[in-house]
């Protein structure tokens, strides 16, 4: 019985406005290259988390964009950090570098670490 | 040669044709149903990808056409043209007569009408305005709110009017993406503390330089690309725009809220355009533009001998395009006239 009566479902929209760029700002202030990613997806294709695991760097990226920082500490954690998607973007991004910073980011609010 | 040639149009198709007509020894009347010639450059401020000001290239119409044998009609329509014995005849829309030995139609584009897609409130909403509104804003060197109010957070559509089924138009107009980009760069440095979101389906980038004025609009100037088309625009509570879109590349539906929206208007067949292919039998596609005679070796030449087609009258182009096609068109009507009779 205990899951008997009404439930809520939780809003899968992006509210730009109200989410927070924390992350996405305390990268690009570091690494610019994560301005012009183009969204291939070159760096998914070739990682090897993804390959065996619900994990997308390319998609991580936009969710860091867009401020949708719960997901991104969720998925933050797979990343083994081997570089790989950095070797194959074709617009020179350092996805890797991203990465590190993105927990790094998270890392300076304990409360959040990754 | 002493050959009389009647050009329609006196955007940069029909100058450039009837400089070059003149250069190579003919007569000829250039029509143009606005009170000046240069068509939509008069609307632009600076151009892609170089981002020079649309007045040079204006500078350089005017000179190409100052020759005296060209003959300047201003403020006349031509609805109509006609085979006749000795050659061609083009008729404006009091009925006067034009003999011509050839025709060069340039007839240019209409922008897209972008009231008609409701979903976006332009005419509706303040703060809703086109690619050319906000052409004209740069020329007055001031990007404002209609309350006077400076803009802080500005979208951009993409394809408004183009590869719509909604709207009749399939094709692409191919400049949006690139105007888009060049219109997120200037109002970053017109307002540098604005942030821009350009709201795209593809990024169509296919023109020399401008990928990299695509990527200087991301790196240098720090716009925002979201990849899919906004569904609808709507007013907030405090007087800004809410518009929802699906962030594809997220996988989820987005909501923000903007100070102004700028529709990236497409390019259609001119109504001027229409009227004469009606009353002429010149043949158009499914998109409505001109339909050349061949596709990769007579883009000037139309179903009716004589008459040739010159600029965005058969398909969206740039100005280095068009200004090329209608060179084109000149060598094809000079071929015409030296070989007719033989």
């Amino acid at each position: 019985m205990d899951k008997f009566g009404y439930t809520i479902s939780k809003g899968r929209q992006i509210n730009y406005d109200t989410n927070s760029r924390h992350i996405a700002e305390y990268i690009l202030e570091r690494e610019n290259s994560f301005r012009i990613c183009i969204e291939c997806g070159c760096c998914s294709a070739t990682c090897t988390t993804g390959a065996f695991t619900k994990f997308s760097i390319r998609e991580l990226q936009i969710l860091i964009k867009r401020g949708e920082n719960d997901l991104v500490r969720e998925n933050l954690k797979k990343c083994m950090l081997c570089g790989k998607c950095t070797l194959v973007c074709p617009r020179g991004v350092n996805t890797r570098n991203v990465i590190m910073l993105a927990r790094e980011a998270f890392q300076k609010r304990l409360k959040n670490a990754v | 040669m002493n050959k009389h040639v009647v050009v329609i149009g006196g955007g940069v198709a029909g100058m450039e044709a009837a400089g070059q007509l003149s250069k190579n020894g003919c007569k000829v009347s250039l029509v143009e149903k606005e009170k000046i010639t240069g068509g939509h450059l008069n609307d632009w401020y600076r151009l892609f990808p170089d981002r020079r000001d649309s007045i040079e290239v204006k500078d350089y119409l005017e000179t190409v056409t100052s020759d005296k044998a060209i003959n300047l009609i201003t403020g006349t329509s031509i609805e109509k043209v006609t085979s006749t014995r000795h050659g061609l005849s083009a008729f404006t829309e009091d009925g006067e007569e034009l003999i011509a030995d050839a025709v060069v139609v340039a007839t240019g584009f209409d922008l897209f009408n972008s009231s008609r897609k409701e979903e976006y409130g332009y005419g509706i909403y303040d703060d809703v305005i086109t690619s050319a509104d906000l052409e004209k804003m740069f020329r007055k060197g001031k990007i404002t709110r209609l309350n006077g109010e400076s803009p802080k957070v500005i979208g951009i559509v993409h394809c408004v009017g183009s590869r719509d089924e909604k709207v009749g138009n399939l094709y692409c107009s191919k400049l949006c993406c690139v105007t888009a980009v060049k219109q997120a760069i200037e109002i970053r440095e017109f307002l540098p503390e604005s942030k821009v979101f350009c709201f795209y389906m593809d990024m169509r980038m296919g023109g020399a330089y401008y990928e990299e004025l695509y990527r200087e609009a991301q790196e240098e100037w720090g716009v925002n690309f979201i990849r899919g088309k906004v569904s609808e625009a709507s007013e907030s509570i405090n007087d800004r725009l809410i518009v929802k879109v699906e962030d594809t590349l997220a996988g989820r539906p987005l909501k923000m809220e903007l100070d102004m929206l700028v529709l990236m208007a497409g390019m259609e067949m001119s109504e001027g355009g229409n009227i004469i292919a009606e009353e002429s039998g010149l043949n158009r596609g499914e998109n409505r533009f001109f339909t050349p005679s061949d596709n990769h070796f007579g883009s000037n030449r139309s179903n009716i001998r004589g008459v040739f087609y010159a600029g965005t009258c058969t398909m969206p182009m740039n100005i280095t395009e068009t200004i090329s096609h209608a060179r084109a068109a000149v060598s094809d009507v000079v071929d015409f006239l030296n070989n007719r009779n033989s």
